[in-house]
């Protein structure tokens, strides 16, 4: 049975003074106010935009693999969903496959990855691990999931529009992204870089309505005994990630209302004078600049990266401890970095625009502040690794995610130093070593700790286990085809093949006039498709799982993974409400391990002993005689 | 200025209390007349040639930081508000600034052209 | 367990959770007009001499616009401090006396200044034609005085059909005074009150013009940072003007009723969104009227 004392422990949700009445379905499940509720709603929408970006991806290696051949069994029906200009006869046009590389990208980021690591899992753990009873602005929480639902809806609608979705790259760049899909045969409002644009602001929107919630949620409503440097990592991580949503994304979305303009009131805020579309001048006033687009989309664009890698950590921090049986290493190293993170975060962005001609000195002031940028990181990680040593590991599935995620982190994080360097970069830019830089860190990175999360956190939110078996066929065929996938993109890169290419490099000598390990770049390609294909087969074990196991999973107590956070005192799943009684935190939140003491984890509500306040001392074999 | 006395326990405490409030509303009175003043102003100095061009923006874009000033410290009550407020807010005038500076910077630092 | 803290304060932090959450609202604000603005800084810059117009707003109407909003700051923070008091009904004038202010602002944006642009016509001559329209350009006249060259002739279009029509083969306008009179030097800096257009025509033929419309966000950067800024701060206005009417409906008496202190919290919440709005139009009116 759990430890905890101050909470009920009948799971009648009626149990509070019956302050309200009982809400009808609609108010329950669907237009819910409730934290867990939405992180749940959350959860669900991101893990589904998630699995739909991967389709995405699974066609595009198909061209990268076999360009111009045709798809086969599905080949023939994709034209009939997507429409003509997709696939005729199941054979990818250009096009196509460049709204696919644009929408995966932005889907992954902004309807899969941000509102599971950040909205799902914050929602649900945040205000219990404060000892909260939900978040303070209830209200607008469910507002900001439904305008996320409508910014995704509209993202998927723009796959069905004349000219199909998007296809001038998640960054948009102007001018291409200003004139795509438009002319004969397009609608100025329903195209897909339109309904990109309008999309992105509802999921913009969401964001900011959440970053303010948990913001204000972190800071008020912490329980009695929780100071900041009692928190768990999670929150920390997620409090900062909250601040970079809240300041970085406003700059794009008055980027995203000034590209809306130039595509629908004609105006040139990002088209300069002279252009040329189709043969024919085109008739604006001009006087505006492209490079105003990328600075304030990259402005965004460095605080998103660490937008998906923070609540990782978090996650992986919580699980790190809980399965070595230790205390983090390093606790207030590891807050002290979060916040560096976040500050610099803010004053690295022209890292990304190295090849835009700019001067010597800026450039330096770049590369300065991104190689400084590194240094918080590596102690994060590294404060990780010494975390497991001298513990008690046991190998649980989100210890195996986890413990995977750190040496793929590892080698995400250091393959960016190059990139950090104008020099280097100016070979490397826009090449698959970009590519693997940053999928190593999201993919085998982040997305490894969101399914940590999910297996971590599926028995606080429905009272059962998810498989240990199911869960270690997901891990394994998906560890190694990650690898599989990502590793040969370095060699493709540092031989200079490019990203976007929609042929896959065929028609390019770079990518067929010599051999890397035995194959040409373009020969790599199917290797590398056939990991992503076989790593897609992978997840059917834990999508089914997952599903099964809400109903037919192993039954478990509040506490299964004898956890110390707040979060494990109450029942599972928790009352509307949480706490019956307001929950007091006397201790840190990783006492595990504490010396004399039976069980080998302390709860953060567990009082302190007088006796426990005895000052060190040495063990008895270290006083000399 | 929060959690006041309940009227209904403590009357008299209470009438402190608002008598206390009465006293600011001279003050954002006098400063709004100073903001209308200050857009007289910032109108009339617009008409006046001080050089260049750039003189005459930084001198409207001081006179309007005098004004945001004020607004910012008296009607928002910034001048009297907990220190989390400011630092939320010192975090923000930071990072804007970064926007613009840094973009500057980058705007006019082209590689020189031997 | 009730969500603390919505009205009374926390010990450690002083505040209770709409202020933070407003103040950080305001914070994302000012980044969403920091984008704005750094674009009006940027094109601003990069435009060449001659081609940023100056003067095309309506000053007078500009200035009085600001004054109103700044009135209904202070009648907004004054119907905060009468419900603080406990004088629902004094509260009750403040607030509807910003409602209206509000209303005023929208109503002289969207139905006087906004169509005023749209009814007013300007074409761009090429460079190689400058000479040919000098008597309505006066460039020798602009450069030995250091002024900077107009490369625009601006008024009203009598014949507005030649912007559709490819067969009509020239634009017939109404001058402005600039345009009219481009060697008088009265005319060299704008004015307060804006001269009316003159009945001096000029016969502009399509083939000398660059480019020409109406006052649109299309016809330069300047009005489309114009359009974009002034509307999204319109839209802001009209949703503050939205909540304030809610505060002011009988509804938010229950809400008063049941708890004074709430509804004052509500108050000044939304009269903090209403001081940033007026804060942002304390730099766009200057910005964009008077530089």
């Amino acid at each position: 049975m759990d430890a905890s004392t101050s909470i009920a422990t009948h799971h009648d949700p009626h149990a509070h003074a019956g302050e309200h009445h009982e809400l009808g379905f609609w108010r329950k499940y669907i237009f819910s106010t409730d934290h867990k509720v939405i992180g749940i709603q959350y959860g669900l929408c991101g893990l589904a935009f998630l699995f739909f970006g991967f389709c995405l991806m699974m066609l595009m290696r198909w061209q990268l693999a076999y360009p111009g051949q045709q798809l086969p069994l599905i080949g023939k029906w994709l034209p009939h969903i997507f429409g003509p200009g997709s696939m005729p006869d199941g054979k990818m046009t250009p096009d196509f496959y460049n709204s696919l590389g644009a929408m995966h990208g932005t889907i992954m980021i902004f309807a899969g990855v941000v509102p599971v690591a950040f909205a799902a899992f914050g929602n649900f753990v945040v205000p219990l691990q404060i000892g909260a009873p939900d978040m303070t602005f209830p209200k607008v929480n469910a507002a900001s999931f439904w305008a996320f639902v409508v910014g995704g809806i509209v993202m998927l609608i723009s796959f069905f529009v004349p000219g199909g979705a998007a296809k001038s790259g998640w960054t948009s760049y102007t001018p291409l992204a200003a004139f795509a899909d438009t002319g004969p045969g397009h609608n100025p409002v329903f195209s897909g870089q339109t309904l990109w644009l309008i999309g992105f602001i509802f999921l913009i929107t969401s964001s900011l309505l959440g970053a303010i919630n948990f913001i204000t949620t972190i800071i008020q409503l912490r329980a009695k005994g929780l100071t900041w440097m009692r928190l768990p990592f999670f929150v920390w991580t997620q409090f900062v990630t909250a601040f970079l949503l809240l300041l970085a994304f406003p700059p794009l979305e008055a980027a995203i209302i000034m590209q809306l303009m130039d595509r629908l009131a004609h105006t040139s805020f990002f088209l300069p004078a002279g252009l040329v579309v189709n043969g024919a001048p085109v008739s604006i006033s001009g006087g505006g600049s492209p490079l105003l687009w990328q600075h304030l989309f990259w402005f965004l664009g460095h605080p998103e990266v660490y937008v998906l890698i923070l609540p990782a950590f978090g996650i992986i921090g919580e699980i790190l401890a809980n399965n070595s049986r230790k205390p983090l290493w390093g606790y207030k190293s590891l807050v002290f970095s979060v916040l560096v993170i976040g500050f610099l975060s803010f004053i690295v962005w022209a890292h990304h625009m190295w090849l835009t001609g700019m001067g010597t000195a800026v450039s330096a002031f770049f590369q300065t502040t991104t190689i400084i940028i590194s240094i918080p990181s590596v102690i994060i990680l590294s404060a990780f690794f010494i975390s497991l040593w001298g513990g008690s590991i046991r190998f649980t599935v989100p210890m195996l995610f986890a413990t995977a995620f750190l040496p793929m982190f590892g080698i995400g994080g250091l393959t960016g130093i190059p990139l950090a360097f104008n020099s280097a970069d100016l070979y490397l830019h826009d090449t698959y070593y970009v590519i693997a830089h940053f999928h190593y860190i999201v993919a085998p990175g982040t997305i490894f700790a969101l399914f940590a999360g999910v297996y971590y956190w599926f028995p606080k939110a429905t009272g059962r286990k998810m498989s240990d078996f199911w869960g270690k066929v997901h891990f394994w065929p998906t560890f190694i085809c990650m690898n599989v996938i990502f590793l040969p993109m370095f060699l493709q890169g540092m031989a200079g093949m490019h990203r976007r290419w929609y042929d896959g490099g065929q028609g390019w000598a770079v990518a067929n006039d010599h051999t890397i390990w035995g194959l040409t770049g373009f020969e790599w390609n199917k290797p590398i498709s056939w990991g992503a294909w076989i790593m897609g087969l992978a997840q059917i074990p834990f999508i089914i799982n997952f599903f099964w196991s809400i109903r037919h999973g192993q039954k478990v107590s509040d506490n299964p993974w004898e956890a110390t956070t707040l979060e494990w005192t109450a029942p599972s799943p928790p009352p509307h409400g949480n706490f019956v009684t307001e929950p007091v935190a006397y201790r840190g939140p990783y006492e595990y391990s504490l010396p004399g003491r039976e069980r080998d984890y302390t709860m953060q509500n567990e009082p302190v002993d007088p006796a426990e306040r005895t000052p060190r001392k040495p063990p008895p074999e270290l006083v000399p005689a | 200025m929060n959690n006041p006395p309940d009227i209904s326990q403590d009357p008299k405490e209470y009438e402190e209390y608002a008598h206390g409030i009465q006293k600011h509303v001279r003050g954002y009175l006098m400063v709004g007349a100073l903001l209308l003043t200050l857009t007289a102003l910032t109108v009339a100095l617009s008409y006046v040639d001080f050089g260049t061009h750039k003189a005459n923006i930084g001198i409207a874009v001081l006179v309007a930081t005098l004004k945001a000033a004020a607004v910012a410290a008296v009607f928002m009550h910034l001048a009297a508000e907990k220190r989390l407020i400011y630092r939320i807010l010192i975090f923000t005038a930071l990072f804007v600034l970064g926007l613009f500076w840094l973009t500057l910077l980058a705007w006019f630092d082209y590689p020189v052209v031997h | 367990m009730e969500i603390p803290y919505t009205v009374s304060t926390r010990p450690d932090t002083g505040l209770w959770n709409a202020k933070i959450g407003i103040w950080l609202f305001l914070a994302s604000e000012v980044m969403l007009f920091g984008g704005l603005f750094s674009a009006y800084i940027f094109l601003r810059i990069d435009a060449p001499p001659g081609m940023w117009p100056h003067g095309v707003l309506n000053v007078p109407v500009g200035t009085m616009n600001t004054a109103i909003l700044i009135t209904s700051s202070v009648t907004v923070v004054l119907a905060w401090a009468s419900l603080k008091m406990r004088r629902y009904r004094a509260y009750w004038w403040y607030m509807l006396a910003t409602i209206v202010c509000g209303i005023i602002f929208l109503v002289v944006k969207l139905a006087y200044e906004w169509p005023q642009k749209y009814d007013h016509f300007g074409a761009y001559i090429k460079p190689e034609a400058l000479g040919k329209y000098e008597q309505y350009l006066g460039n020798e006249y602009a450069a030995e005085k250091g002024l900077p060259p107009r490369l625009e002739i601006t008024g009203h279009l009598h014949n507005p059909e030649a912007l559709k029509d490819p067969n009509i083969k020239e634009y017939e306008v109404a001058l402005d005074p600039l345009n009219a009179y481009p060697t008088n030097p009265s005319i060299d800096r704008p004015h307060f009150f804006p001269l009316p257009v003159t009945h001096k025509i000029a016969r502009i033929e399509k083939e000398d013009v660059l480019r020409a419309s109406m006052f649109l966000p299309t016809h330069n950067t300047y009005f489309a940072s114009y359009f974009t800024i002034t509307g999204l701060h319109g839209l802001h206005v009209l949703g503050g003007v939205l909540v304030f009417i809610y505060m002011w409906l009988p509804v938010s008496k229950k809400v008063y009723q049941r708890n004074p202190e709430h509804l004052a919290n509500r108050v000044e919440v939304s009269g903090l969104f209403w001081h940033f709005v007026d804060l942002i139009w304390i730099f766009v009116f200057p910005l964009f009227y008077l530089l």
